[in-house]
């Protein structure tokens, strides 16, 4: 909950909600962008970050090297397959 | 040793640990009492233990495991209403899974789930507002808790619910606020830190500049730290640099993560649905001024406290369960009476036994600190 996870942004679905479509290790599920979004960077601009999500929202934009890493301490500290088994049981796809 | 082969810079963390050795016995050449660092946010502490890196640390340097983990700070009261408002007709109680477990006076709510109550484990409160949207005759709950990593998330989960006119959505809402948080523990008669680690994605949401009184009010330096061990003691380095040089500032480790000024569009959400509570009840911590926020009264409408009849009973801890005190860092895990008896993760009493962020689920689950020195990365 409060370490989050990384994902890709692999597609805008909804424009006025600010929702996207993310990739988190292979599982898919529609998050909220609201918080990455400003004057420099459009909704549509997202496509292709990777982001840090927490509990289903987009909060920092980060690096691809950045979230290779994170996923790998995720994963050490147990705390990557929870996030993704939760994710995975509302996911999109 | 296992713990080595997980480093992934074993000569960046041998020096740091040479440079931590070295400092730390500079600085104790003028004192008797430990240094002592809390890390206030869970995600440290699990990383701390995950890690051994207490083990690798000099004697005279003392963690203390602070109170930053929300599952583990919810009293029981907050338990029992969550219980009280799941066990409505209708209702569906939704919860992050972490919380399931927490023990409540009577049940959790995952025994309030085996024994009737209709209590939904969610991924995001987002997936609560899909099940208020799909059980139009349901009222629908969300379990709104956590710092201010997950606030944002709950408030604009709620600004989406008043867009689309949803009427059978509310919140009841435990978060909390780190900075009052960290304030009464500076003021704690109990306590004589030397420095903080800072929370990592609470500073991501918040910034750094509300730590500043921390500086300069209480001459205590703050280090927001990364949750990778090299993050863990590069931050520590950097602790005791400001204390050897007797500087107190407020230092920035996860950059690359937290921007001095924080996430604006997350705060404007905040400050929009969110007002200070007047004190807010804490597990082991009691109550602590302007420690909560509740939902603004033009939010009232998703409220479930407004919207629901709720017990909102104070009910003290068990006797003797010490959870308050190893939150302080009075007295760690093991001292506690029923730790690893009739407190375990499998069976929890206190708070800090239920979450992996807790520092004594932390504790049993990784064997305890063992002070040798062979961990040290080889």
């Amino acid at each position: 909950m409060c370490l989050g996870i990384p994902g890709l942004v692999v597609k805008i679905d909804d424009h006025a909600k600010k929702l996207a479509t993310v990739d988190v290790s292979g599982v898919r599920r529609q998050i909220n962008i609201a918080c990455i979004v400003d004057d420099n960077h459009s909704i549509d601009d997202c496509v292709g970050d990777w982001v840090l999500v927490h509990v289903g929202f987009a909060m920092s934009r980060i690096n691809e090297a950045e979230a290779a890493h994170t996923l790998q301490i995720l994963t050490e500290l147990g705390e990557a397959q929870a996030e993704i088994e939760a994710m995975r049981q509302t996911s999109i796809h | 040793m296992k713990y080595s082969d997980e480093f992934r810079d074993r000569e960046k963390a041998q020096v740091l640990i040479r440079e931590i050795d070295q400092l730390a016995a500079g600085i104790m050449a003028g004192r008797d009492l430990p240094i002592q660092i809390m890390e206030v946010c869970g995600g440290h502490t699990h990383s701390i233990f995950r890690y051994g890196l207490e083990g690798m640390l000099p004697e005279s340097i003392e963690l203390v495991h602070g109170p930053g983990c929300p599952v583990c700070v919810l009293p029981m009261g907050r338990v029992d209403d969550c219980v009280a408002i799941a066990e409505r007709e209708g209702v569906i109680f939704t919860t992050f899974g972490d919380a399931m477990r927490v023990p409540g006076s009577k049940k959790s709510l995952l025994q309030a789930k085996a024994a009737g109550a209709d209590v939904r484990m969610v991924y995001s409160p987002m997936d609560a507002l899909t099940l208020a949207r799909k059980n139009p005759d349901n009222d629908v709950v969300f379990f709104g808790l956590g710092f201010e990593t997950t606030m944002p998330s709950t408030a604009l989960t709620i600004l989406q619910a008043e867009a689309e006119g949803l009427r059978n959505f509310s919140v009841f809402c435990n978060h909390i606020t780190i900075v009052p948080t960290i304030k009464a523990i500076l003021d704690s008669p109990d306590l004589h830190l030397d420095g903080f680690l800072g929370p990592g994605h609470v500073s991501m949401v918040i910034g750094t500049a509300p730590y500043e009184f921390i500086a300069r009010f209480y001459k205590r330096p703050m280090v927001v730290a990364g949750f990778e061990p090299l993050d863990v003691l590069q931050s520590i380095w950097m602790v005791l640099q400001q204390i050897k040089d007797g500087r107190a500032e407020i230092e920035n480790q996860y950059a690359r993560i937290v921007p001095d000024a924080g996430n604006a569009a997350a705060l404007a959400a905040v400050t929009r649905v969110y007002e200070l509570r007047e004190f807010f009840e804490w597990r082991g911590l009691g109550s602590i001024d302007h420690s909560g926020v509740r939902l603004r009264e033009s939010y009232a409408a998703f409220d479930a406290e407004r919207k629901f009849d709720i017990p909102n009973l104070k009910i003290a801890d068990p006797k003797s369960c010490q959870c308050g005190e190893v939150l302080k860092g009075v007295i760690k895990p093991w001292q506690c009476k029923v730790f690893g008896t009739a407190c375990t993760p499998e069976m929890p009493m206190g708070a800090l036994m239920v979450s992996t962020e807790g520092a004594c689920s932390a504790y049993y689950q990784y064997g305890g600190v063992k002070r040798q020195k062979s961990m040290v990365p080889a």
